[in-house]
């Protein structure tokens, strides 16, 4: 800590950081344009000035760039120096020489930390009075709109886009003040981080394009702390409502997952809340085939109830996607016998793998934030930038970490940006990557191997064989893969913090064993390292700490007679099974009970649906990767504006259904008495209870505000329905009101926080005034709790890899491998209309020299057929793909797992040597 | 000479149809060699191209791009940064009019009037017929020789009006 | 009658040139031409690089210091100071010695002079500063018009290098060094020296932000050295004859040591380049250029490029060093004067200046890339009578706030510099600029 005079007054900050930094983690106001705290200072816009004096009798002092300076011991500056001032004023109106002066009209207006530094430096009036150059905007893709005549040059756009997210499409060109932030031709931004870009620009030059072009002023959504469920990394989100749809999702801070940042899947992928055809009434039907007819609430209660308490035996489906309490309640409502986890038994096995590795490698499961932290990384078996994007951008600042400890050893402090990036060149802490296909980290690898799952996995029993001979051998390793994991192992072993990161892209547990004996390897050599266990799905990690059976368990039981009745919650059965095995299944139910908010193929079968609250219109927890437990709150109240609809929270309904079986008198369920009922049932679970604040909390006698308060024309939202104005909604489940009425403020710390408003903050920039400092953590406490910690005691190393047999190519069949993709490959973001645009056509993918042996051209499509399934899609020659296999993207074909072996059958005529 | 680390293989890569020349490739291959990294042969590259085409089309930069391992963005960043890469076509001759101060006091409005007249064309113009582009340029560093001019290779001052047709007879 | 090829040349004879006085270019030969190896061998080329590669670096950086060569880039840094803080030795990587041949600020022709017709003695230059800062590699960055120094350095490297001068193991010392010619491709900020290393790196060329110097951190994060052409010339005779030596050629014109290549250009009668004891008085210098042309008056003069400030006639006597120069509220600059007569506008010429900064900015910071344009267009309007009450005050303040400390670089600073002097000694002719309402006849209504 040092000790800096601020306009007199003495502070204590943290020496290793600059004077911006210093002075916004003090919570004093000072405008700045170029500097973003996960991004450094480059000292380009000006805009940070102050007066800095050499010591307590200089009284004239020199004007310093705040965000370019130390913020060393014994440092005075005048924040609020007049000769500071103006200057800041004069830089804020150099910016907006150019400047359009569009706000009214701009997607920014509101949420504009352009706007706010305007009014902060007492800029009013204008004195340019010449003609304003112009710029050509473009086309960037589905998310973005460009705007480059309210383009300020502060530089952030191309900072964020290249160094920090490693994007090459994106641009500044020409020079003076004729500069241009684009691509190098129209056309879709290719980083799955770009729409970061509408928060990182400081203006309205890149904004998120609005949804079906009805756009809404953020003061006057109305959003609720959240999480994303679009991937297991729980990615903080403030999704933002109006007029009962969803019209953005901003990044909502949290200092140990994903601070400033989002995947754009993230970002975009709620536009499946918003689909018309969304069930909001309960459908029955009375005989399979018919058209299904609405119910209302009590009806549909009695009739599922009717149905299931007639049923010999009833299982229930969960879901990997829905939360703890809903999945909880359905394991109440048909008993642990008849429980099933609602993923295929490869799936579940992987799950139930992580979650005992996570637990008993002897390696802790890092946070995104911590990740970032590492110094050496090997990615066994998964592509992070498809299959958990967000965890894929915290990898790379984990390798380019090297680049700052280069730096400390020079003086050079880790904000210098541009400094610490010259001094490291490509100097990188080692990331070793073995995966079948090519991964978007590879270009950072300092080696990558492309191989089939089962060498995936001997590799890595191998390098933990390396870093630990007592580790058992892999039998017959080739010298090629000896000497991978020579180089994997040295690598590993020569860092501080070594990192090994898998998943179950590969729907294998060989993988899996392998990535945790590396870690318990490391472990015994006392290593602080880490292992992160990706899972596709949200709360695939929470599901698989209740318990379960998997989905072939009750199919089986099905077809065996032993089952007749299924209830199947947020969970579209035909996108894990083969369609004609499961089809056949359900024909033999005398019920199915489906749950869900989506119009699925398994929803179109059901005798009863009853339309499920997403994301948006309920509460619940979920546990992401890293095993931490975390509340989503509704955002909105879908009946407020279209009364006719009955959505209601899985839990809600399942708790209904049970009162309505048991024929006991129906009474309302809340969430705490749901999560208190799921943690009491299950000590895994035991302290998810402590994730959030309970409905009760106020602060200062006030519940918690979703809308800003500045929220305008409340009164007239219903205008359209009657004119009388209806109470807003009451929220018995959350410490929230549906409206702008009650605390939204930052004095009194809270961890759950709806929207970030500072006054004179209205953009994302507001977050740094709940911090602990800037980039620090969220002064109440970062939300959520951890339920994965490793447990201590001395692990066995698993045998299973050791047995494994290479992967060896068979003629005329092909090995599957089902791989995650970001965009598409994902059950519900798949359903939102952007992320369907963006999405690239899929395509079968094989190297090009089995394309080439079997003379087929890039394009001609292909049949391929498994014992499971097929598929007809076009042929893609994937360099690096590894040989013998058949890459299938995800969400296109169920049934076709990785692991199956398949044939593949020209269907256009063969290329004419 | 400084180690060169390994490299992607340098590739002649097609965008808009447009193809490196393998002489050009060679070019730029050994001006790679002479730094530390392969970026620094960016502008080099950029000039291999110009001298082969007058200008640098849009296809080259994605060509350049990868023939050193480089972002496309980045490439273009560079060259639109810098005043002798010409991203659009110019003519036959370029001719860089020196407007600096000491050609600007030593009859600098007269010269580019007369070039203007002369030609028909302002600054950042082609003549019709694509023989001149005319541009102004930073002090040539011939200040002695002011009002000083450059046609393609070739500096010239002091340049009074009345010898410009001779001049420009020169470059056909 | 066709317009002359223009060739750079002194305007001193033969005669005038001694060895002992005339470090920089007594070796230049009366034609013009270039001065190839055999007959800078003759004129005892590569003497001091024999001497002091058998000696070890840190003398040479001493010997540089005593003599106190200060920079002719612009700025009058200390080389051996320079030298000195730069970090070598120990574990830390060999950096680079990049001479800074970017010469494009404008009045300024002196680097271009050197290298078409004396390129060895840059090189020798180079390999001794290289031989001080333990550099592996040289780089002279050279602007891309200069086609003709293209061809002379060029040259004279593969004249050097195949005897042996550059390359392994120089002269048997175990030193190694080789240099590499990089052309620019325009851009007058490519001459700041931050900005020209990442030019080098073949990328933008916005500055770097100091610190790191790059003498910590410089081309590809390499401890490097950034000298200009002629602050490099100057090294072979420091090293050959010493600091003592060097410090006498002033004559006690001046507390620094040496000659400098001074010029004069604008409207003088002969304008031209001449080696002179550093602190030769300025009226001097604009005596051997012949005195105005045409038989005007002196206005003004900018002693060293576009980005000094302008001086008056009554400053002709002050000596031309960088000390004088700058208690006198200028900068010596490169030493190239520019002569401004009486008959031309200051409006006017203020315009053509800050335009060319305008359009030199890089666009990295704020004030530079928004403040020059804006300056521009004032200007502009005052040019043409069309000023408004408050322009002037405007252009005061936008002068100061493009002053040193408030931009990234020393680019917009040097903008800065002329305006702010121009305001102030011709602000009549500025405030003509400003239109005045018409007078309204008497009796009618506003
Ligand atoms: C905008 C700008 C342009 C410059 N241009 C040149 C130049 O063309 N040549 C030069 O030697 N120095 C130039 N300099 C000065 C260099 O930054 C640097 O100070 C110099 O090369 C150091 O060499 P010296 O110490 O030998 O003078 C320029 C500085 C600025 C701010
Ligand atoms: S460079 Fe800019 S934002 Fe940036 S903070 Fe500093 S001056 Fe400051
Ligand atoms: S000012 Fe024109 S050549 Fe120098």
């Amino acid at each position: 800590m040092a000790t800096i005079h601020v306009d007199g007054r003495p502070f204590e900050v943290d020496e290793r950081h600059n004077l911006l930094q210093a002075c916004l983690s003090l919570g004093l106001d000072l405008p700045y344009f170029c500097w973003h705290p996960a991004l450094g200072s480059v000292g380009a816009c000006r805009q940070c000035a102050v007066i800095q004096y050499r010591d307590a009798d200089d009284d004239r002092g020199s004007l310093v760039m705040a965000c370019m300076t130390p913020a060393a011991e014994g440092t005075r500056i005048a924040v609020e120096a007049p000769e500071a001032r103006d200057f800041r004023r004069g830089v804020i109106e150099w910016l907006m020489v150019n400047h359009p002066h569009d706000c009214p009209v701009c997607e920014e207006g509101g949420h504009c930390h352009l706007q706010d530094m305007t009014v902060m430096t007492g800029h009013a009036r204008r004195h340019y009075r010449f003609t304003k150059r112009t710029h050509r905007n473009q086309y960037l893709g589905p998310f973005l709109g460009h705007e480059m005549n309210r383009c300020i040059s502060c530089y952030r756009c191309v900072r964020f886009y290249r160094d920090h997210a490693g994007g090459e499409d994106l641009g500044v060109f020409g020079a003076n003040d004729n500069l241009y932030f684009g691509r190098h031709r129209e056309g879709v931004l290719e980083s799955p981080f770009a729409g970061n870009l509408s928060e990182v620009c400081p203006t309205g030059v890149f904004t998120d394009r609005p949804p079906d072009g009805r756009y809404t002023r953020r003061w006057d959504l109305q959003f609720a702390p959240s999480v994303c469920h679009q991937c297991a990394v729980g990615c903080n989100i403030s999704p933002g409502e109006r007029y009962g749809e969803l019209r953005r999702v901003e990044n909502r801070y949290h200092g140990e997952i994903n601070r400033y940042f989002l995947c754009d899947r993230g970002r975009y992928g709620y536009g499946y809340v918003n689909r018309a055809d969304r069930p909001r009434l309960p459908e029955w039907r009375e005989a399979r085939g018919e058209a299904a007819m609405t119910l209302e609430v009590d009806a549909a209660l009695d009739r599922g109830a009717d149905r299931l308490r007639g049923a010999r035996r009833v299982i229930g489906v969960g879901s990997p996607r829905a939360s703890l309490e809903s999945n909880h309640r359905l394991h109440e409502l048909v008993g642990a016998e008849h429980f099933c986890l609602g993923v295929t038994r490869a799936a579940a096995d992987g799950l139930a793998t992580m979650a005992r590795l996570q637990r008993q490698s002897g390696l802790p499961s890092p946070s995104l934030r911590d990740i970032e932290s590492h110094d050496a990384v090997l990615v066994l078996g998964e592509d992070p930038l498809n299959s958990a994007a967000r965890l894929g951008l915290a990898l790379r600042q984990a390798v380019l970490g090297r680049r700052e400890e280069l730096a400390a050893a020079r003086g050079v402090p880790a904000w210098n940006a541009q400094a610490v990036q010259t001094l490291a060149q490509d100097r990188r802490h080692p990331l070793f990557v073995a995966y079948p296909a090519a991964t978007g980290l590879d270009g950072l690898a300092e080696a990558t191997w492309r191989l089939a799952p089962a060498d995936i996995a001997r590799l890595g029993a191998a390098v933990a064989h390396a870093l630990d001979p007592t580790a058992p051998a892999v039998e017959g390793l080739e010298e090629e893969l000896a000497e991978a994991a020579a180089t994997i192992a040295s690598g590993l072993g020569a860092a501080e913090r070594p990192l090994v990161v898998s998943g179950d892209a590969l729907a294998s547990t060989a993988v899996l064993e392998a990535a945790g004996s590396v870690a318990r390897a490391l472990a015994r050599r006392a290593k602080p390292g880490g292992l992160s266990l990706i899972r596709a799905e949200a709360n695939a990690t929470g599901v698989a700490l209740l318990g379960g059976r998997p989905l072939e368990w009750a199919l089986d039981e099905i077809e065996a007679g032993r089952a007749d009745a299924l209830v199947v919650l947020e969970n579209d059965l035909h996108a894990r099974l083969p369609h004609a095995r499961l089809d056949h299944a359900l024909a033999r139910l005398t019920s199915l009970v489906v749950l869900d908010h989506q119009r699925t193929a398994t929803w179109a079968r059901a005798d009863l649906g009853l339309p499920a609250a997403s994301f948006a219109e309920g509460d619940g927890t979920l546990v992401n990767l890293e095993g931490r437990a975390q509340r989503f709150f509704q955002v909105f109240e879908p009946s407020f504006l279209r009364p006719e609809t009955r959505i209601r929270e899985s839990w809600r309904w399942l708790h209904a259904l049970q009162g309505a079986i048991r024929r006991r008198r129906p009474e309302d369920t809340r969430l705490d008495a749901e999560t208190r009922d799921c943690a009491r049932h299950h000590p895994a679970l035991a302290a998810i209870t402590e994730a959030a604040a309970p409905a009760d909390h106020r602060v200062q006698g006030l519940r918690l505000a979703r809308a800003p308060h500045r929220y305008s024309g409340r009164t007239a939202l219903r205008a359209h329905l009657g004119v009388a104005e209806p109470r807003p909604p009451a929220d018995p489940d959350s410490p929230f009101a549906f409206s702008m009425e009650g605390y939204a403020g930052r004095r009194w710390p809270r961890r759950d926080i709806a929207f970030a408003w500072a006054p004179g903050w209205n953009s994302p920039q507001a977050w740094n005034k709940f911090t602990d400092e800037v980039g620090g953590h969220l002064r109440a406490g970062d939300p959520g709790v951890r339920l994965l910690d490793p447990v201590p005691g001395a692990y066995a190393y698993a045998h299973a890899p050791v047995l494994l047999s290479p992967f060896v190519r068979r003629d005329g069949e092909w090995l599957l491998v089902v791989l995650p993709r970001l965009f598409g490959g994902e059950e519900t973001s798949r359903r939102a209309p952007l992320i369907a645009e963006r999405a690239s056509a899929p395509v079968l993918a094989l190297a090009p020299e089995d394309a080439e042996a079997m003379g087929l051209a890039e394009g001609a499509t292909l049949e391929l057929v498994t014992a499971a399934g097929r598929v007809r899609l076009p042929l893609s020659c994937r360099a690096g793909l590894a040989r013998g296999l058949v890459g299938v993207p995800a969400g296109v074909a169920p049934g076709l797992a990785t692991g199956q072996w398949g044939r593949l059958r020209p269907v256009t005529p063969r290329r004419t040597p | 000479m400084p180690e060169t680390p390994s490299l992607p293989t340098l590739l002649a890569t097609d965008g808009d149809g447009f193809v490196l020349d393998p002489e050009d490739l060679e070019a730029m291959r050994a001006e790679r060699d002479h730094y530390e990294q392969p970026q620094a042969a960016c502008i080099e590259a950029l000039k291999i191209v110009q001298r082969r085409h007058g200008w640098v089309p849009d296809g080259a930069i994605p060509a350049v791009a990868s023939a050193l391992g480089l972002g496309v963005a980045e490439v273009e960043g560079v060259a639109t940064f810098y005043s002798l890469i010409f991203r659009r076509p110019v003519g036959r001759h370029v001719i860089l009019l020196c407007d600096s101060s000491s050609c600007f006091l030593c009859g600098f409005d007269a010269l580019r009037a007369a070039v203007e007249e002369r030609l028909a064309i302002g600054f950042g113009e082609t003549t019709a017929d694509g023989r001149f582009t005319l541009l102004p340029v930073c002090c040539l560093g011939a200040c002695d020789g002011a009002p000083a001019l450059m046609i393609d290779d070739d500096t010239f001052g002091p340049v009074a009006a009345g010898e410009l047709d001779d001049l420009l007879e020169a470059y056909p | 009658m066709s317009a002359a090829v223009y060739h750079s040349r002194l305007r001193q004879s033969a005669e005038e040139r001694r060895a002992e006085t005339h470090p920089l270019t007594w070796r230049l030969r009366e034609d013009g031409e270039l001065v190839g190896l055999a007959e800078y061998l003759d004129k005892d080329g590569y003497g001091a690089v024999r001497e002091a590669l058998a000696g070890d670096p840190e003398a040479v950086i001493a010997t540089m210091k005593t003599a106190n060569v200060r920079g002719r880039g612009g700025a009058g840094f200390s080389a051996g100071t320079k030298w000195g803080l730069t970090l070598t030795g120990g574990d830390l990587p060999r950096g680079y010695l990049v001479c800074n041949a970017d010469e494009m600020e404008p009045g300024t022709f002196k680097d271009r002079l050197l290298m078409e017709q004396l390129p060895h003695l840059l090189i020798e230059g180079m390999i001794l500063a290289g031989f001080a800062n333990r550099s592996r590699q040289g780089y002279v960055f050279l602007r891309g018009e200069y086609r003709r120094a293209a061809r002379a350095l060029g040259q004279a490297i593969d004249e050097a290098r195949e005897a042996g001068w550059l390359g392994g193991d120089i002269g048997g010392s175990g030193f190694d060094f080789d240099i590499a010619l990089h052309t620019g491709a325009g851009r007058y900020i490519c001459g700041e020296e931050t900005a020209l290393i990442n030019s080098l790196e073949g990328r933008r060329a916005n500055p770097r932000a100091k610190p790191p110097f790059p003498g910590q951190s410089g081309a590809w994060g390499k401890p490097t050295v950034v000298n200009n052409v002629e602050t490099l010339c100057n090294v072979p005779g420091v090293l050959r004859h010493g600091a003592d030596w060097y410090q006498g050629l002033s004559g006690g014109l001046s507390e620094d040591g040496g000659t400098k290549l001074f010029g004069v250009s604008g409207r003088v009668a002969r304008p031209g380049l001449w080696e002179l004891p550093m602190g030769t008085p300025a009226a001097e210098l604009l005596d051997r250029a012949g005195g105005l042309a045409g038989g005007r008056d002196l206005k003004a003069w900018l002693p060293g490029g576009a980005s000094t400030g302008f001086l008056l006639p009554e400053h002709l006597a002050l000596a031309l060093d960088f000390d004088t120069i700058g208690r006198a509220g200028s900068r010596l600059g490169t030493g190239l004067m520019t002569v401004v007569p009486d008959d031309q506008p200051m409006p006017a010429l203020l315009r053509n200046l800050e335009t060319f900064f305008a359009r030199e900015s890089c666009g990295w910071c704020t004030p530079c890339r928004e403040g020059l344009p804006w300056t521009v267009r004032l200007l502009e309007a005052l040019e043409r009578g069309e000023g408004e009450p408050g322009d002037l005050e405007r252009l005061e303040s936008l002068a100061r706030d493009l002053g040193p400390g408030r931009t990234f670089c020393a680019h917009a600073p040097g903008a800065a510099m002329p305006l702010e002097s121009a305001l102030t000694h011709f602000r009549e002719e500025f405030e003509a600029g400003i239109a005045r309402p018409a007078p309204r006849p008497v009796g009618e209504e506003g």
